[in-house]
This record gives C-alpha cells, sequence and structure tokens, in this order.
C-alpha cells in the first residue's frame, strides 16, 4: 500500500496549482474520485486484517479529510478569483448617459398659472373657468360697462362675425360663476383673453387669473392683506414693498391698482420700471353694487372684493423674460429654458 | 392730460418739491406717467441785442457781430448763421455757458476773438426751426437771464386719468384736487361778468334739449383775430400740447385747458340766420374743421343754421363757419352736452378730440357762464372788440340729489373705522356738499363730478381721500372649508404633467389661426370668423389645435430642431355653447433623442399610440376611420363610452406637402374631459391560485384588425380569463400571402382553487371557436 501520507502531499501539490476549478475538479476527481488514488487506497483495506485495517484506515481518513480541507480551501481562493474576474469584466462607463426618452415640459405661462392656483388654493380659493367667445352681456353689461361708456374704449374687443365676442377679461368668469353659486364664494379663474392689440409690449391673446371673494364680511383691508400676501409669496420675498393706487374699473368701487417694488433693480429705477422703483403688476377692488344686482347677491348682506392679473407680466417678471413674444412663438430653444 | 407744473403751482402752491407733488397726485388716483423737463439742462445764456453784423476778413460764411448782453459795452462774437442781423433779438450763451453738449469758452476764429455763441433753438436743445439763430420777440428784455425770461425751469407733468375723472381735466379742476389732498390753499382763476358794449346776439334754438340742455351764445364783433397771442398763454397750451394758431381758437383752447369747458367760436358773418341744436337729419353732411367731411348719423347732436349743420356739437367744428384771419365778428359757444349724446359718436368717425373727450365723461353744467365770461374777457383783451350779452337756453340740467353715506357701512368695506370729522372735511374739499347726520353722512356732490351717485361712489371717494395706503393690509379670517377634490377627474396640471412626463414639451398657440389652415385641414371646417382681425391670417377661431401643432412644427423645423415633441391643452371654438377643452400632440422626428446606447428610428404611429394608452392608463378602443387631415391608411378614431373622442394617424401626404414639412408628423387630439376621466379604483381578491397561460396561434386574412380579433376573443372568454394580448404580428414564410399570423397570449385563474387541464383546454376551444366564427381565423397548424 502506498503512504497516504505521500499520496496527501501529492494531492496538496496539485490542488495549490490548480489554475482554475475545472482544473480542481480533475485533481478532486483524482484522488478522491471514484477510482482516485484514496478512493482506491480505501477499497485496498479490505484485503487487510482487521487491527491493520483499522489503523490503516484512520490514516487514509485523515488523508482524505486534509485533502478536502484543501481543496474547499482552494476552491474557494478560485471561486473569489473567477469573480473579480467577471465583475471586472461586467465593469461600465457609468458616465455615459442614461437610456430612453427625454423629459418634456411645461410652457413658462402654464407654469406661472399653475404656482399662482397653488398659492391661491392654500387659502381657499376654488378654480372656477367659463368661455373664451362670450357676449357682450357677460363681458361689458353685467360688469357694469353700459354701451359707449369710455371703459369699452380701453378694451381694444375682438368681435365675431356672428355678433359674440372674444372676452377682453376674465371677469365674466366672476358673474357666471355668481349666477349659478351662492356666496359664499372664493375662486379664481384663470385664461385666455384677447385684445385687438399687437406690438411690442402687447399680444393679441394673453393670460388673466381673476379671482374673486364674497362674503358677509369682506373689506378693503382683508383685499389689500390677501393680495399683499400673494405678491410677496410668489416672488418668494418677505420684504417685498407693496403699494395701492385709487384707479378706476366699472365693475369694482373702490378700485386700485397694486404696485409693487421692482423685482428688476429692488426699487432702485431701471428700464423695466420705467425708472420709478415700482411695477404695476394688478387691477382690483369691492365688487361694484351694480355686478351684485345682476346676479341678485343681496348687496346688504354680502360685500366682495375682486382682482384680475396678467399672468405673462408675472411670468415675465418671476423668470426675467424680457420680450412678451417669445411666449406664443414657441420656440423650442426657449419653451426648454424652463424645463 | 398733459401741463406744465408753473401752471398748476399759480393755482395752488402745496410745500412739495416735483416729486413729491407727483407722488402725491399718483397715489390720489391722477397716476403722474410722464415728468419732463420743459427744457434740457443749460445756463448762462441772455437775452442779447445784435447791434451790428460785419462779415468776417478771413471767411466768407462768418459774421463778426457786436452784441449788447445788458453790460456797458457790447461784446464781440463770432458767428456762422445765416440770419444773424443787426436789430434781432437772440439768445446768447457767455463764456462758460454749459450748452447740451458744449462748453462755452472764449475763442479765436479765424483770427478774431470771440466772447460765447449765439444760439439756435437746436444748440439749446429745444424744439422749432432749428436753421438759423434762433429770434426773439423784439420785447425781450436784453441782458436778462433766457431760462427764467421763458420760465424754462419748468415740468411737464403727464397724467393718465381714468375716464371717471373728467373733472380733473382742467388745472382748475387739479388745483382742487390738489388743494384736496394736500391741504393747500386753492386760488382760483379770478373771473369777472362782461358788461355787454353792444345788443346782437344770434336767435338761438334747443330742439334736442335734453341731449344739450345748457347752451350759451354771445356775439363779439370788431376782433382783431390776427392778433398776437399773450406769450404767457401760448406757452401754457405749447407745454399742455397745444399748438398755438389764432388768437380765438388760443383763447377757447386756454378756457378748455384752464376751466374745462369746450368752447367754440363761430365766424359770424358765415352764420346763415339763427341756430339751432337739434341732431343731424338723414343725409346730412358737414365739412369738419380738420378738412375731412363726414356723413352724419341720426343719432348725433349738431349746431345748425338756416344751410345745415355748422359744427358737430362737443367733437369738432365745421370748416366753413370757423373763425380765420380775417375774422372780425364771432359767436362764442359754451354748452353742455350730454355725455350719452356725445359718447361714442366721435370713435366711430374715427375721430378723438380735446372736447369729445371731455363731454363723454362729463363738464361742469355749473360753470358755463364762468366759462362764457372768462373766454369773453380774455377775446375783449387780447383781440378787441365789444362784447354782447349772453344767450342762455336751459332744460332739465342733470340733478345732483343727496347721497346718504352710512358710517358703519364705510368701516365695513374699508376694514378700518376712519374719523367721520375727517370723512366729511375730505368730503367738503372735493366740493360736495356735507351734512352730518348721527352715524350718516347726507352728501351733495358737486356739478362737475359725474362719479358721485351712490354710496359706494362716496366711500371709494373717503378711502381714497384718506389714503389707500393708510388702510392696513390684514389677512382676512373666513371659516376654513376644504376644497372639494373629485378623485374620479384629474386636473388639467396632472394631464398636463403627465405629457410632460412622457417627453412632450407643452406650446400655448394663439386661439386664431389662418383660415386656410382651418380648410385645409378639413374642407368642411367652418370656424368662426373674427370680423375685426389683427390680420388676415388670425381671423378664424380655430376647431383644431393641429393648426397650431404643426405650424410650431414649422417654425421649430427652421431653426434646426429635428426632433419635435409637442402639445397644447387648450380650447377649440365651434360655438357660444360649445367650446370644448382638447388635447393635441404631435411627434416628429426620431423616436428616441439620438444617444449612443439605442439605435436610431423615426417615430411612428405605434409611439404615438403607446404614449396615449399609458396616459389612459388602458388599451384604446381605437378603430380605424377616415380623416381628411390624416393618411387613410394610418389613422384611427378613438371611442370611449361608445362616442368617439378624438383621432389619432399620420399627417395626409398631401398635407406634408402643402405644408412643406420634410416628413409626416404623428398627431393625436382628443376631448380632455374624456382623458380626465377616471374610475375610482375598486379591490377585488386576490388568487392564491397559479395561473395558466396559453399561447394561440390564429391565421388571418391581413386587412381583419387585430382589434376585431381581440374583440371577438374577449367576448368568447370566460370569467375565468384573466387577460388575453397580441404578442406577434407575423407575416411571411409559412403564412400564405394576404393572410398573417396573430400570436394571442390568453392567462387563465380560478380564485377558488387550481384550474384542471380539461378546464383550461375547454375555456380555450371556446376562444378557437369564437375566432373561426367570427374572425375567419384558424390556428395556424
Amino acid at each position: 500500500m502506498r503512504n497516504p501520507n505521500e499520496i496527501v502531499a501529492d494531492a496538496l501539490a496539485a490542488i495549490q496549482t490548480s489554475p482554475d476549478l475545472p482544473t480542481l475538479e480533475q485533481v478532486k476527481a483524482a484522488y478522491l474520485g471514484k477510482s482516485g488514488q484514496l478512493t482506491e487506497l480505501l477499497k485496498s483495506l479490505g484485503a487487510m486484517p482487521a487491527d491493520a485495517r483499522k489503523t490503516a484506515g484512520a490514516r487514509i481518513n485523515e488523508a482524505k479529510q486534509a485533502v478536502e480541507a484543501a481543496l474547499k480551501t482552494r476552491r474557494e481562493v478560485l471561486q473569489e478569483a473567477e469573480l473579480d474576474r467577471q465583475l471586472a469584466a461586467e465593469t461600465l462607463d457609468v458616465s455615459l448617459p442614461g437610456r430612453g426618452l427625454a423629459h418634456g415640459g411645461l410652457h413658462p405661462v402654464s407654469k406661472t398659472l399653475a404656482r399662482i392656483q397653488a398659492l391661491f388654493r392654500t387659502i381657499g380659493f376654488d378654480v372656477a373657468t367659463g368661455p373664451e367667445v362670450e357676449t357682450d352681456f357677460y363681458n361689458f353689461t353685467a360688469l357694469n360697462i353700459p354701451e359707449d361708456h369710455p371703459a369699452r374704449a380701453m378694451h381694444d374687443t375682438f368681435y365675431l362675425q356672428s355678433g359674440e365676442l372674444l372676452r377682453t377679461h376674465t371677469s365674466p368668469v366672476q358673474v357666471r360663476h355668481m349666477q349659478t353659486h351662492q356666496p359664499p364664494l372664493r375662486i379664481i379663474a384663470p385664461g385666455r383673453v384677447y385684445r385687438c392689440d399687437s406690438d411690442v409690449t402687447h399680444t393679441p391673446m394673453f393670460h388673466q387669473i381673476e379671482g374673486l371673494w364674497v362674503d358677509e364680511s369682506v373689506s378693503f383691508a382683508d383685499l389689500k392683506g390677501v393680495l399683499a400676501d400673494f405678491m410677496r409669496n410668489f416672488f418668494e420675498r418677505d420684504d417685498l414693498p407693496v403699494r395701492f393706487r385709487p384707479s378706476f374699473f366699472p365693475f369694482t368701487e373702490p378700485s386700485a391698482e397694486m404696485d409693487i417694488g421692482c423685482v428688476m433693480c429692488g426699487g432702485e429705477g431701471c428700464r423695466v420700471c420705467s425708472h420709478t422703483g415700482w411695477l404695476e403688476v394688478l387691477g382690483c377692488g369691492m365688487v361694484h353694487p351694480n355686478v351684485f344686482k345682476h346676479v341678485d347677491i343681496d348687496t346688504e348682506r354680502y360685500i366682495g372684493f375682486a382682482f384680475g392679473l396678467g399672468v405673462e407680466r408675472l411670468a415675465m417678471l418671476r423668470y426675467g423674460v424680457d420680450d412678451l413674444r417669445l411666449f406664443f412663438e414657441n420656440d423650442l430653444r426657449f419653451l426648454k429654458q424652463f424645463n | 392730460m398733459q401741463f406744465p407744473e408753473s401752471w398748476l403751482r399759480s393755482l395752488v402752491n402745496p410745500a412739495l418739491d416735483t416729486a413729491q407733488l407727483a407722488h402725491a397726485l399718483t397715489m390720489a388716483g391722477l397716476e403722474v406717467e410722464a415728468l419732463a423737463p420743459a427744457a434740457p439742462p443749460f445756463n448762462n445764456v441772455v437775452v442779447a441785442e445784435i447791434l451790428s453784423a460785419e462779415k468776417h476778413p478771413d471767411a466768407d460764411r462768418l459774421r463778426v457781430c457786436q452784441v449788447d448782453v445788458g453790460e456797458a459795452a457790447p461784446v464781440t462774437i463770432v458767428c456762422g448763421a445765416s440770419n444773424a442781423a443787426a436789430g434781432l433779438k437772440v439768445p446768447c450763451a457767455r463764456p462758460g455757458a454749459k450748452l447740451p453738449g458744449i462748453e462755452i469758452k472764449v475763442a479765436r476764429v479765424r483770427g478774431v476773438e470771440s466772447f460765447g455763441m449765439l444760439c439756435s433753438t437746436k444748440e439749446l436743445g429745444l424744439e422749432g426751426a432749428a436753421d438759423g439763430l434762433m429770434v426773439l420777440p423784439a420785447d425781450a428784455p436784453v441782458g436778462e437771464d433766457f431760462r427764467s425770461w421763458l420760465n424754462l425751469d419748468d415740468t411737464l407733468i403727464t397724467l393718465k386719468l381714468t375716464p371717471n375723472r373728467a373733472d380733473c381735466l382742467s388745472l382748475q379742476g387739479l388745483a382742487r384736487e390738489v388743494g384736496a389732498i394736500t391741504g393747500a390753499e386753492v386760488r382760483f382763476p379770478q373771473i369777472v361778468e362782461v358788461a355787454p358794449g353792444i345788443q346782437d346776439a344770434v336767435p338761438l334754438q334747443v330742439t334736442a334739449s335734453e341731449a344739450c340742455p345748457r347752451y350759451l351764445a354771445r356775439v363779439v364783433r370788431g376782433i382783431d383775430a390776427q392778433a398776437a397771442t399773450p406769450r404767457w398763454m401760448a406757452q401754457r397750451l405749447e407745454r399742455s400740447g397745444i399748438r398755438p394758431l389764432l388768437a380765438p381758437v388760443d383763447i377757447t383752447n386756454y378756457v378748455l385747458l384752464e376751466l374745462g369747458q369746450p368752447m367754440h367760436a363761430f365766424a359770424l358773418s358765415r352764420l346763415n340766420g339763427g341756430i339751432e341744436v337739434r341732431l343731424a337729419r338723414p343725409g346730412e353732411r358737414l365739412e369738419l374743421l380738420d378738412g375731412q367731411v363726414v356723413e352724419l348719423a341720426s343719432d348725433m347732436l349738431v349746431i345748425a343754421d338756416a344751410g345745415g349743420p355748422v359744427a358737430l356739437a362737443g367733437i369738432m367744428g365745421g370748416r366753413p363757419a370757423s373763425v380765420e384771419r380775417v375774422t372780425v365778428d364771432v359767436m362764442l359757444e359754451a354748452a353742455f352736452f350730454a355725455p350719452a349724446a356725445i359718447a361714442g359718436r366721435a370713435r366711430r368717425l374715427g375721430l378723438s378730440t380735446d372736447s369729445s373727450h371731455r363731454f363723454e365723461r362729463g363738464v361742469d353744467f355749473g360753470a358755463i357762464r364762468q366759462a362764457m365770461e372768462r373766454a369773453t374777457q380774455l377775446l375783449l383783451d387780447i383781440c378787441g372788440g365789444q362784447a354782447g350779452p349772453i344767450t342762455e337756453a336751459v332744460a332739465e340740467l342733470p340733478r345732483r340729489e343727496p347721497i346718504t353715506l352710512r358710517l358703519p357701512r364705510l368701516t365695513r368695506v374699508a376694514g378700518i373705522e376712519l374719523d367721520a370729522d375727517q370723512v366729511a372735511r375730505d368730503l367738503a374739499a372735493i366740493g360736495a356738499g356735507v351734512e352730518r347726520q348721527d352715524d350718516r353722512l347726507v352728501v351733495t356732490p358737486p356739478s362737475f363730478r359725474f362719479d358721485l351717485a351712490i354710496e359706494e361712489d362716496l366711500i371709494e371717494e373717503a378711502v381714497r381721500l384718506f389714503g389707500y395706503d393708510n388702510i392696513p393690509a390684514q389677512p382676512p379670517a373666513a371659516p376654513s372649508r376644504m376644497l372639494p377634490q373629485d378623485e374620479t377627474v384629474l386636473a388639467d396640471d396632472t394631464l398636463r404633467q403627465m405629457m410632460v412626463d412622457l417627453d412632450y414639451q407643452e406650446v400655448i398657440t394663439y386661439s386664431f389661426v389662418d383660415p386656410a389652415w382651418e380648410t385645409a385641414l378639413d374642407a368642411g371646417a367652418r370656424p368662426l370668423l373674427l370680423a375685426n382681425p389683427i390680420a388676415s391670417q388670425l381671423s378664424a377661431m380655430r376647431t383644431t389645435l393641429w393648426g397650431g401643432l404643426i405650424e410650431t412644427l414649422r417654425h421649430n423645423l427652421n431653426r434646426q430642431q429635428a426632433r419635435v415633441r409637442i402639445f397644447e391643452l387648450g380650447r377649440v371654438y365651434v360655438s357660444l355653447a360649445e367650446q370644448p377643452m382638447r388635447l393635441g400632440g404631435l411627434v416628429y422626428g426620431d423616436a428616441l433623442p439620438e444617444q449612443w446606447g439605442a439605435p436610431s428610428r423615426r417615430v411612428d404611429f405605434f409611439d404615438l399610440k403607446g404614449d396615449l394608452e399609458r396616459l389612459f392608463g388602458h388599451a384604446l378602443d381605437a378603430r380605424s376611420g377616415a380623416h381628411p387631415a390624416l393618411h387613410p391608411g394610418q389613422c384611427a378614431e378613438l371611442w370611449a363610452d361608445g362616442r368617439s373622442i378624438g383621432w389619432i394617424g399620420s399627417l395626409h401626404p398631401r398635407l406634408v406637402q402643402a405644408f412643406d414639412l420634410p416628413a409626416a408628423p404623428v398627431l393625436f387630439e382628443l376631448d380632455s374631459l374624456a382623458l380626465a376621466r377616471r374610475s375610482l379604483p375598486r379591490h377585488a381578491a386576490l388568487s392564491r391560485f397559479p395561473q395558466m397561460q396559453r399561447d394561440l396561434a390564429f391565421v388571418l386574412d391581413v386587412h381583419t384588425p387585430a382589434g376585431e380579433l381581440l374583440a371577438a376573443l374577449r367576448e368568447a372568454a370566460t370569467e375565468r380569463v384573466r387577460s388575453i394580448e397580441v404578442f406577434d404580428d407575423y407575416r411571411g414564410k409559412g403564412v400564405a400571402e394576404n393572410q398573417k399570423s396573430l400570436a394571442i397570449r390568453v392567462v387563465m385563474q380560478d380564485t377558488e382553487r387550481t384550474l384542471t387541464d380539461q378546464e383550461v383546454d375547454g375555456a380555450v376551444q371556446k376562444l378557437v371557436d369564437a375566432a373561426l366564427r367570427q374572425c375567419n381565423a384558424p390556428l395556424r397548424v
């Protein structure tokens, strides 16, 4: 019988020099396989006398265990090396861009509209809408602007051949909403409006947001509070100066124009604010009793305030856009700047 | 309205500088739109007289002048102006003077020392003819500082007045207002009655007395119409934007600015008999002062004589009876024309005059006589002549009824309590009669205010005079109620965001489009048309969003954008009652942005359809259909709940050509409400048993839509069938020509137990039978 120690020494040498897992498995078979050297040795035990068999058996088993342990260790080493190779082979250039679609974006006017609506929703204003092709009644008469009133000259109205008109402001939505809803009311009405005017600072279509709050105790002080709060939050400037100037709109009284400190120059005076330090941003006022009368709201019980602001104007100030016409040219290079 | 600050300060002079005064006006609702200096800054310029002007010994075009600048000895000045001549009075810049752009020094001009410069208007930065020296009137005081002599340290104030404040369209009205808001004392113009020197009068008849409740006329004979308008008057007119013309006209214009009363002067000799104030008769025409001949409408008020209209009342005088240089006798008119009788007429004739602007808004009917007296006095002072008595016709004038202002109501609207005595004082300061009765004020508005008729008008006035800035801005207190949130309708903003997430860029295009686009996209389109479009290519209200989307594509292709994915959420306009909100989209170019990790290919119908399926969150009921704008073979109508909700398809090749596009975009448009509507999710029990899957291949005619087969299968499916989906569309080897093979995956599952093979086979057999029966589609063998 061959000395098991010699066999173990051979096996360990073979194991150590196995370059990869298949070779290692061959080595395993050569020693521990069905006709492996140690297996053969074991088989030869049967021919031995009983007392010698016991000692030899114990020696062979020790030899087997030594070989198995060496195999296990070597296998782990080789597996680890194999994994390292695999990982190295699978390494990506993670600096390459990802795959698939790009992302789109909202139009800056939509973005601004959404922002305004979100702010007003936080204090309970719901959103109302109305038609853009309107009647003379809703656009003018119900808003206390009778035929031939000089205020109509301020609205360069588009008329349709069919006799209707394109609304010149979002204020008709006030009237329509009050016809179908009972106070208390708190709405904003965003949408397209139209004026027959086109030059560097006017486009024939633009966007307004109308606001209306009708309740039993709403005052001019509240109007100022809501709008100052809005402007400061819209521009995220707690110290934004605001002022209210008397003005005239047929559908509100008292009426006011609201100015904010110029957000471009900080009130120092610049081209945007015509060197006044102030920017006119919206018109507002307490709802005129004649408007309430058209919709059967009791003017003794209810008071309301309304305001209307130009969305493009706020978008221009917020995002630093210096040409109104860019909004409707829809140049993708412009639009993608807001994504 | 533009006027010089100095004129206003001559009537009321608060202790405020120009900027403070402008701020006070703005904050009182009289918005100062512009402040401009009457002249650019310059100094050291005096009134001078040229004593002699000799040719320069060494220069043909230069003259050597001896100039009296008000000093003991004349100074020598070399001058290049061709009109330099002895005896002329001109502005002279002394050495050290700073003019716009230049500084004057003693200089040697071709060997002759020159002590200053004689100036043209241009060199001083003033308006007027620039050729040659500025020639001053003969009475100009030599040696006097030129700026102060011409009152050039003045500011031109331009107000943007709201239509309710007609009372501020005059210096007197503005002075009253400034007095009220600053507390400064107001010195109104002193007007004296002019005693008639002659008894001449023109017979007067006011037929349209409702439109003209007060009319005053006065004859003045023997005037010199060519008399020079005094410099102070001409200067005030000029600085108010009115060019001096002829003294009598200048005088009426001056009274218009000073008192707000539009007046007219007729040439008496051109009036034929008495005059009548009446509405125009059919067919009447009038040649206006500006030379325009207008056709008069029956609602236009005219001043007529026996021969017909001589003036368009309150708007513009007629040319034939206008005052000219040779006019000797005039008839002055001062009237109150009711705003309703004037409003809109001028605009209809394409006119806007200082007169119509005021009458439309309301002229002080209580001060017409003062205006007449004022104009008469000025006319006699400037042009001489003798005045007749005033003839006056008065009918029912507007009423000024007392209005009750409830102080508690004022507090409720303002949001704070205003001091009642202060309110009473403020209202009195604007000319109203005020009487205190407990917690109310009874207020009688003055005749010059046309905007005070109801309690709210007084509330506005009280708050305005108190100062809007003095009202606190307070956050309102209101019951906190939540806003309803309908979970089954997606908000527009959500739809927009879903499109953005699908790699679409939002655009906003005009609601009015080129009518040619409309008819190109649908020959049967009958869009609403604008009566007064800004341009003919913006004259039709869109009935589809596609016109704007295609135009946006073109615009961007022209700017080297090769891949365009855009959408718009907006209305289309069918009629007053029907203006539905639509979502439209357009894709063009590569399916994916250019990238290393995916092969490039053009976007197609199914890319867009996939986007729509993702938007809806489920398979679409898309049926082949015919749309005039779309490729007949790549076009589908979308259906939901038994109605058509939109279209998807490739642009028709003819339109691709017509719009001059290099390739066809794929488009969709749908009713955004149909897209927004969602069902509320409802939980159903999950099965714990395995699902069974069978793949079936059906052979059918290439023209039979897959949707038809799927519909037949789904209809025949038992309730254990969870899904039936197409996973392959094969044509070619192994399948006959004109046929295709659709591979269908069927998934089945029961909630109670594992299905047996027998049950699965039975269910599949039903599907196979249905396919054969309804679509003539056998299993592929």
